[in-house]
């Protein structure tokens, strides 16, 4: 008797099911718990006043990134709005025995930087956290995705959620990647090939040339933006480039362990035959560096291309959208990206803010200056992306060209901690959001990759990293 | 106890854009400087109200017919992004009792049926149907029945929809989740008890070393 191929999704769900409580619902194990400054000051309280206490105390984890402040010397000049993101956070995690990764502590870092840093993320581990960019970690090929507040209180009292199994899809990608066309114009460009819907209800499996031949980093943003796709989760098959970057980290097991760990990695990938609910496939050979024009991360073209004209849009309901997006973002139809001014230029996030992202800017910017009046900032995802990069002198790279060099955290990303951009002013981010508002009120966010970025803050309009002489 | 769903009969308020996301629904800095209680007056900031804090006439549930509608029509992929659940809290203080869609952000969806609200996501044509009607151009009343899983409309023609049967119940009996999976407990040290056996590297989550190794 053979047993029915399985998919990389069968695997990791079954290990998780401690029972079945419907045919479409099962009571799932959860490996690892994040909560964060937001989540976690609601969390806390929550449980206690149900009168629980925590299942598995050693499984949960915490960190202060969201709503903290990136300016140097942030520990010693809390302003008064984020005085509760600090120290009733940093009370309540002490008091309640969560590991709390909190500012000045060497580990800190944005979640789904340090998760994968640290080695707490592992293959074939349920990595659950209160943040839909949670996705990220599936990257190592765990089984990730973000939770509410009340599924949060469920975990810390049981340890578990209660869920359906999302159907699978998989998307190939082939083909090696142009120069200067890196992970972040992959995902873009999947996102606007497909729709910012195309993956409701679907735990989405990167695989392909092209994914086998990302480096991890890599990796973790292709999958940090597939919760964009809709799509619960995006996961990739463990292999070398995992074990190898995993080896060594702080909390990845060792000796003994770490040869029974890898053993059992071995078997996490999709058999052979085994069958989708959806595939999609695309080719990279030709792909160039995207940028994002509207409020919606599928609203995306190459940085040459032109922005859409809604009239051209078939219906009327998709005419009116558009029409309104443009107004939103001050553009007219038909106007080309490339060379449209931005007042603000961001580097960082659970995006692009690790150290192979940093290195792609620097080299970049080395021996240039940051155009006149553009704020322009680099934030490190973590404390030790901001340590390596410093060894390396990178910071020295970016503050002689006139960026600002900040401390580890969310900032303009989740743009709830002080850092944001103005009403009306333009910002060119290596985010992953692209929405109304998503960097301040009224702000305008084209979302794009360290490189693009990197070269637009040279110039202060949105430029072609590729056109940038040497 | 969670607030039970049985059946909510009133005005559908017609918001028929895709991709409408959680920061839309609830600004982020509404999430931590405004009181859990008072989301509702917030909810939608970008587009219910102008610069000068004054009403936008354009915007549906600023519009007298539509005010306080139970009932809200969206298109695809509502509540996408952010996993924010004041999101959910914000449209249930507007008076918003169900949502019926094309399909829902994942943890949106799972976010409205923790708090007691009823996302309907419908099938292409059951929608197709529904928003032929006309329910963007007039006001019209629809009744949900979630113990037939039906919505009626006016001239009595109705539409079926699909809900996970166990959440269905949940909805019904306005069951508390955490309540229900603390009776598993057993089961859940069981499992772990194995699972510690199984995959032991799982189970190790104190640093090997004081000092970071790699980073």
């Amino acid at each position: 008797m053979t047993e029915r191929p399985q998919t990389l999704l069968d695997k990791l769900w079954s290990q998780h099911v401690i029972k079945q409580l419907s045919p479409a619902e099962d009571l799932i194990h959860v490996d690892r718990f994040f909560l964060h400054d937001l989540s976690g000051l609601i969390a806390i309280p929550d449980l206690r006043k149900r009168g629980l206490t925590m299942q598995s105390p050693a499984l949960n984890f915490a960190v202060t990134d969201h709503a903290v402040s990136t300016a140097q010397g942030r520990e010693h000049h809390v302003d008064a709005k984020s005085r509760r993101y600090v120290f009733e956070m940093r009370d309540l995690m002490r008091e309640a025995g969560i590991r709390h990764f909190d500012i000045g502590d060497a580990d800190q870092g944005i979640v789904h930087v340090i998760g994968p840093e640290l080695g707490l993320t592992l293959p074939g581990t349920t990595f659950l956290c209160t943040d839909s960019h949670t996705c990220t970690h599936g990257a190592l090929g765990a089984l990730a995705w973000g939770v509410g507040q009340t599924d949060a209180l469920h975990i810390l009292a049981t340890q578990t959620i209660v869920q359906g199994k999302p159907k699978s899809m998989r998307i190939r990608l082939d083909g090696a990647l142009p120069s200067s066309v890196f992970a972040k114009d992959v995902i873009l460009a999947v996102i606007g090939r497909f729709g910012a819907g195309a993956g409701v209800g679907y735990a989405v499996e990167f695989c392909g040339s092209a994914v086998q031949a990302m480096l991890m980093e890599e990796r973790l943003t292709l999958c940090n933006m597939a919760v964009e796709l809709g799509s619960r989760t995006g996961i990739i098959a463990p292999d070398s480039v995992t074990a190898d970057f995993l080896h060594g980290r702080p909390y990845a097991p060792s000796g003994a362990l770490w040869d029974s760990a890898v053993e059992a990695w071995r078997e996490l990938h999709t058999d052979d035959d085994a069958a989708f609910d959806c595939e999609l496939t695309m080719n990279l050979t030709e792909l160039r560096p995207q940028v994002t024009w509207g409020t919606s991360v599928d609203q995306v073209q190459p940085i040459d291309g032109r922005v859409p004209d809604p009239d051209a849009a078939p219906e009327a309901k998709t005419r009116a959208a558009v029409a309104e997006t443009l107004r939103y973002m001050d553009l007219q139809p038909h106007q080309v990206l490339e060379g449209l001014p931005v007042q603000h230029v961001f580097i960082g996030s659970c995006t692009n803010g690790r150290m192979s992202d940093l290195k792609i800017a620097a080299d970049i910017v080395r021996g240039r200056t940051v155009a006149p009046g553009i704020r322009a900032w680099v934030v490190p995802g973590s404390s030790a992306v901001k340590r390596a990069a410093e060894r390396e002198g990178l910071d020295r790279v970016f503050r002689d060209a006139g960026f600002d060099w900040r401390e580890s955290g969310c900032s303009l990303c989740s743009a709830v901690n002080g850092d944001i951009v103005a009403p009306g002013e333009r910002s060119i981010s290596t985010t992953n959001r692209n929405f109304v508002g998503r960097q301040g009120p009224g702000s305008r966010t084209h979302l794009a990759s360290p490189a693009v970025v990197a070269a637009s803050a040279l110039t202060g309009t949105i430029t072609d990293p590729r056109k940038l002489n040497r | 106890m969670m607030r039970k769903f049985t059946t909510v009969t009133g005005v559908a308020a017609p918001l028929l854009i895709d991709d409408v996301n959680t920061d839309l629904i609830i600004p982020i800095e509404h999430c931590v400087s405004t009181p859990r209680g008072q989301l509702g007056r917030v909810a939608f900031e970008a587009i219910r109200y102008r610069s000068d804090g004054s009403e936008n006439p354009d915007f549906v549930l600023n519009q007298h017919a539509y005010r306080g509608a139970p009932i809200l029509v969206a298109g695809a992929n509502f509540g996408c992004g952010s996993s924010r659940e004041p999101a959910v809290w914000a449209l249930d203080q507007l008076g918003i009792r169900t949502i019926i869609a094309r399909d829902f952000g994942d943890i949106f969806y799972a976010n409205c049926l923790r708090n007691g609200l009823l996302p309907i996501a419908l099938r292409a044509e059951s929608y197709a149907r529904l928003v032929a009607i006309g329910l963007d151009k007039k006001p019209v009343t629809l009744s949900v029945d979630l113990e037939r899983c039906l919505i009626t409309m006016q001239d009595g023609d109705s539409i079926a929809f699909d809900i996970e049967p166990a959440r269905r119940h949940a909805l019904l009996e306005g069951l508390d989740q955490l309540g229900e999976t603390l009776l598993s407990l057993p089961d859940i040290t069981a499992f772990q008890q194995q699972d510690r056996v199984k995959r032991p590297w799982v189970w190790q989550t104190v640093p090997a070393t004081a000092e970071s190794k790699k980073t």
